[in-house]
């Protein structure tokens, strides 16, 4: 019976690494600890609103959740919202559908669960935007004049690069290691070109909060309710432990 | 008329109302043929917790369900928004969805080990063959009401594993494409689609469902459970008490009703740590593809149903051209093999051989496609077959040969491994191990009129093992 059970759980565990394999993509680790620093937050809701919320929409999120990162409804009304917007209503954009298609070959797509919905077997949602943020590079065939290393061929333009500053993606030749007589083409590191308001130390840190700030705002209950499961997983285990010896009881008499 | 009884002399209000109620409702009859003195074995074992379990699960999906409902919009327009505004803004919303989407693969969870619990100890033998066929229809609804539920969300993967799931119909010969289109309620997964298995999903099924388990221990509390020695407590030679009780048994309440408490904790702690630390579990729970709203435009890379589906999509996945050949090829000969040491008479031997004969030509003429369906519900239909499957003098795996625990064993690390490869992308290697695994599936049971008799089985002793706490 033992046996069975610990066979049980070894399949189990086989299984629970399913997707912990596959991509070949290499994430950076996003900061996890920004997601609980509310100035960290704050400093991304102002970047996100500035750069992102003028083609990307956020229709889930209300203006006035942004109580919960430390924000006053004042505050919110003073500096993120244009005068006409109410501060209970939904991040949306004014960009036509259809104008953003033909500009840009895609909608840009929702953000409000975009760290949710872009997490896969090669990490989490987060590490992704993290390091999809920082993946820019100038490339003239493209028509806005950018590409991404981890989205290539993104029809988003690098919108931040007036912080980051121009940089070139150097690409080298190399033997393919699975097949010796094809080559591939290997990414050899960024090149700066032009300087941009902030050192790359600068942008890395204000892209980590901007993240921070996206998953956030994909859960924006996340930090409470593992505040509450504590709480809840203490209380069960009191009451499983008087369960244990309720049960100890009753059973003590059966023979 | 039944004769009207009289509340004893300075009874209380309170049995005075009970008297008044049981002269018109069988009250304290029932509570006493179900609970109160419904003898129960004494000699239950950790898997005995799952049957409670699963009804503690169906009665949270019924609770946060109806909750659910009160802000959910069943509009492809506004599902997708309506479920993200239960998230957002109903309060504790949140609570409420991931405990109804965590409890959908929490019943899987449960119902595959009390399923499993049934198969290692024969509790399916005689005289609990309905007990059984009951708990295989409230599996066949299950899998219905998760398969309805996913869609509701009308993310990326509701629409396209619906998608998918629903074209399968289409292969079915000749009334496959109206098949489909009745289902769908249109040419394509949309609105009505949506619409009717919201309907399907919060009304219809849930009826039968909640008649089936009504059904279930009803069946049950008819014959009385079985234990992991699968001796017999309440049969004619059974040791019984001066009152005719089992000596075997104690009363469910309050043994049974405490014990099932420690379980309840155990299950909750394990539950609330999934809901309130991973929901999303890695991706298994809560789809990452699904946080992006359904787009008939789309089509994600790599559908893959919730992992509670992926051992049986495997099987359909592995119903290939070749795989169908392969089928035949064993048909035809286990029909021959039947022809020549077969038992019985020359009639059956003939008729075996020309039934293999028509199915050999229905697998050549219809496609593969239609075969896997035909597969995947086999696969679940079958299970309803093993009282008759089993052979073995005993009913426990106890008191069964060694190698029988090993045959079992095989079984569910095959079924595991069926489930693994169902939520991968095809591959080669992936296709040929899920179709040994499908043979290996189905050979279990087909087989099992043979193997199930052979070895030597250990004395059943005459009372159940147990040793007091």
């Amino acid at each position: 019976m033992k046996k069975l059970l610990a066979s049980l759980l070894a399949a189990f565990a086989l299984v629970s690494g399913a997707q912990a394999s596959g991509g070949d993509l290499v994430l950076d680790k996003f900061p996890k600890e920004r997601v609980s620093d509310l100035a960290a937050l704050q400093n991304g809701a102002k970047i996100f609103v500035n750069y992102c919320l003028n083609c990307h929409a956020a229709a889930f999120m209300r203006f006035n959740r942004l109580k919960d990162i430390g924000l006053t409804e004042q505050q919110i009304k003073d500096n993120l919202l244009f005068p006409t917007d109410k501060v209970g209503e939904v991040m949306k954009v004014s960009l036509d559908p259809k104008d953003a298609k033909a500009w840009f070959g895609a909608t840009p797509p929702d953000l409000t669960l975009v760290a949710r919905s872009r997490a896969s077997a090669s990490g989490s949602g987060a590490d992704y935007l993290y390091t999809y943020l920082r993946s820019f590079y100038r490339d003239e065939t493209r028509p806005t004049g950018w590409n991404n290393l981890v989205f290539p061929n993104v029809g988003m333009p690098h919108v931040l690069w007036e912080l980051q500053g121009q940089r070139d993606a150097k690409f080298v030749e190399e033997t393919d290691p699975h097949d010796p007589a094809k080559k591939v083409h290997k990414f050899d590191g960024f090149e700066q070109v032009t300087p941009g308001k902030m050192s790359p130390q600068e942008f890395d840190s204000s892209i980590a909060d901007l993240v921070a700030y996206l998953q956030w705002m994909g859960e924006p209950m996340q930090t409470q309710r593992t505040r509450i499961g504590a709480g809840v997983l203490i209380f069960l285990a009191i009451f499983t432990f008087i369960a244990w010896r309720l049960n100890a009881t009753f059973w003590k008499d059966v023979k | 008329m039944a004769e009207m009884k009289q509340a004893p002399a300075g009874a209380s209000a309170g049995e005075k109302l009970l008297t008044w109620v049981d002269n018109r409702f069988p009250a304290t009859k029932l509570w006493n043929e179900h609970v109160g003195e419904y003898y129960a074995p004494k000699n239950f074992n950790f898997w005995y917790f799952f049957g409670s379990l699963a009804l503690l699960v169906l009665v949270i999906q019924i609770v946060t369900g109806i909750f659910l409902v009160m802000n959910y919009k069943p509009d492809a327009a506004l599902a997708f928004a309506s479920v993200e505004y239960i998230m957002r803004d109903v309060p504790w919303g949140w609570l409420i969805r991931y405990m109804h989407s965590t409890g959908a693969s929490a019943f899987f969870v449960v119902v595959y080990l009390h399923m499993y619990r049934g198969l290692i100890y024969g509790s399916y033998r005689t005289p609990r063959e309905l007990v059984w066929i009951f708990g295989c229809l409230i599996f066949l609804c299950l899998m219905a009401e998760a398969f309805m539920g996913y869609l509701l969300p009308w993310g990326q993967m509701s629409f396209w594993g619906a998608q998918v799931i629903i074209n399968l119909f289409a292969a079915v010969p000749f009334v496959g494409p109206d098949l489909a289109i009745l289902i769908r309620g249109d040419y394509v997964v949309g609105d009505a689609t949506l619409n009717r298995f919201f309907s399907l999903h919060v009304i219809a099924v849930p009826l039968v469902l909640l008649g089936l388990v009504v059904a279930h221990i009803i069946a049950l509390h008819e014959v009385g459970s079985n234990n992991p020695d699968g001796v017999e407590i309440k049969g004619p030679n059974a040791p019984k008490d001066a009152n005719g009780h089992p000596l075997d048994g104690v009363p469910f309440h309050p043994y049974y009703s405490v014990h099932d408490l420690l379980g309840v904790g155990g299950f909750l702690f394990i539950f609330t740590a999934v809901i309130f630390f991973m929901p999303e579990f890695g991706g298994y729970f809560l789809e990452y593809n699904n946080f992006i709203p359904a787009d008939p435009f789309k089509t994600p890379p790599h559908i893959a149903p919730v992992w509670y589906f992926t051992p049986f999509y495997s099987m359909l996945r592995a119903t290939t051209d070749d795989m169908v050949n392969v089928l035949a090829v064993i048909i035809g000969l286990g029909a021959v093999l039947n022809l020549v040491k077969g038992k019985g008479d020359g009639k059956t031997k003939v008729a075996g051989l020309v039934a293999a004969a028509v199915v050999i030509g229905l697998l050549k003429t219809f496609e593969a496609k239609f075969w896997g369906v035909a597969v995947m519900g086999g696969a679940v239909v079958i299970l309803a077959g093993l009282p008759w499957f089993d052979k073995s003098p005993v009913k426990s795996i106890r008191y069964r040969p060694g190698w029988h625990k090993i045959v079992y064993g095989v079984f569910v690390v095959n079924f595991v491994i069926l489930g693994y490869l169902g939520v991968q992308p095809p591959s080669e290697i992936g296709n040929l191990v899920s179709q040994v695994g499908t043979l290996l599936y189905f050979g279990f049971f087909v087989l099992m009129p043979f193997w199930s008799q052979i070895g030597t089985f250990k004395q059943v002793p005459d009372r159940v093992t147990f040793t007091p706490h």
